[in-house]
């Protein structure tokens, strides 16, 4: 790993609650690392799980899925659809073998511009330990996309 | 056997039902399907242990509901799958009638109500080998598990036999027949079949019957009825509610309980 490979990370995050969390980190002037691509979406109830699975399969070596915490939603109930989902999805990752270290679920609230930055860091740095997502990219090299 | 062909021709001669849904002679000892709309043909029905195919998955053809009320030849797994289907609002109670053969004797369920006590008495459990490949899935390391779904995957031809012969796979427009966006690639490529049949998994996550019926009907013999019994079995796990026992309750995806645990999420 000393050929400083830079992990791509994913951010899907919903645009009231975690979007103006990582807005509050930049007010705020806190570094954190810029290998994340923030995709905003209405609520977490909007993500889709195939929005992972594309992300991966179109280069991403790490996910990270954020948005309001329990309560909070700003459409009352989205997050908590999205919760029962991801128990799912989470479980049936593991099961068909999507390495579950490079997926991260968080809540994070407007006010949470530095837990932002934080969980950024460690999602990062963990997938930048594990090195590139090759069980998926060999796929798409031989193929379509 | 005999019981079941007079019931069938009764029912069609008093005009009861327009088509019975039952299972005739295949090749060698299968069964295979067969549409039975008049009396003179309920000779062509067999009932045997080779029955094993969930015919539920014709209910919710425009062709076959074009014939008029249905009557079903029920295994078990299609009592639940009825359920499961009216609990989803896709079928309707006075269109479907379920004849079905418990401790030797016929039984005609002719209301949701009376399929849900009957399947109340029924133990629901998979098969012991179906367990075992999962226990056997479960215990392994996750690279060993992707190399296992990869090799299995790889032979994916994308016939979507699994997918047609579901009885919950019924929406007429399929996410994998989206173009736009283009979720999973038309083509059969490692990819796209690891995606398709996570779609699938999770799509039958909760609904899912737990029949089998779309690995038997898997043309190169991948188990593909793991993964969604695997999902199915997550969501009893989690919620504690099961696909297909009961014709009223929401399935357990499409609601939440604000105190749902998780244990993942920071």
């Amino acid at each position: 790993m000393a050929d400083a490979f830079e992990p791509k990370m994913t951010a899907f995050v919903c645009n009231w609650c975690t979007y103006a969390g990582a807005d509050l980190t930049g007010t705020s002037r806190i570094k954190y690392q810029s290998n994340v691509r923030v995709i905003r979406l209405p609520c977490t109830g909007r993500i889709d799980f195939m929005m992972v699975m594309k992300a991966f399969s179109r280069g991403s070596d790490g996910v990270i899925i954020s948005g309001c915490h329990p309560n909070d939603c700003h459409y009352t109930s989205g997050n908590y659809h999205a919760r029962r989902r991801w128990m799912v999805f989470r479980d049936l990752m593991d099961f068909m073998g999507i390495d579950l270290r490079r997926v991260t679920f968080s809540w994070v609230s407007a006010a949470e511009g530095a837990k932002w930055a934080e969980l950024v860091n460690e999602a990062t740095n963990t997938v930048r330990a594990l090195g590139p997502y090759k069980e998926i990219q060999q796929l798409t090299a031989v193929g379509i996309d | 056997m005999e019981d079941l062909n007079n019931k069938a021709k009764q029912l069609l001669e008093s005009g009861a039902v327009k088509v019975v849904i039952g299972y005739g002679k295949g090749t060698g000892d299968t069964r295979r399907p067969i549409f039975v709309r008049a009396a003179e043909h309920t000779g062509d029905l067999v009932f045997d242990a080779a029955c094993t195919q969930n015919l539920a998955t014709y209910l919710t053809k425009a062709e076959v509901r074009a014939m008029g009320k249905m009557a079903i030849v029920a295994i078990p797994s299609t009592l639940r799958s009825i359920l499961q289907l009216a609990a989803e609002k896709q079928l309707r109670e006075e269109n479907v009638l379920a004849l079905t053969v418990l401790d030797g004797s016929l039984r005609e369920l002719a209301t949701f109500a009376a399929i849900e006590e009957t399947v109340a008495t029924i133990p629901d459990a998979i098969s012991n080998a179906d367990q075992q490949m999962i226990d056997k899935l479960t215990a392994m390391s996750v690279s060993e598990r992707r190399a296992f779904w990869a090799a299995e995957l790889n032979r994916c031809v994308k016939c979507y036999a699994c997918r047609s012969s579901c009885p919950m796979c019924y929406c007429e427009r399929c996410t994998m027949d989206s173009n736009r966006p283009q979720w999973i690639p038309v083509a059969s490529h490692a990819v796209g079949n690891l995606e398709y049949h996570m779609v699938r998994a999770m799509h039958l996550a909760g609904r899912c019957v737990q029949c089998g019926t779309c690995g038997a009907a898997c043309p190169v013999g991948i188990p593909v009825h793991l993964l969604t019994i695997f999902a199915e079995g997550t969501v009893r796990q989690h919620f504690g509610q099961k696909g297909g026992a009961s014709a009223k309750l929401d399935y357990a995806m499409t609601t939440f309980k604000p105190d749902d645990k998780e244990t993942f999420i920071r």
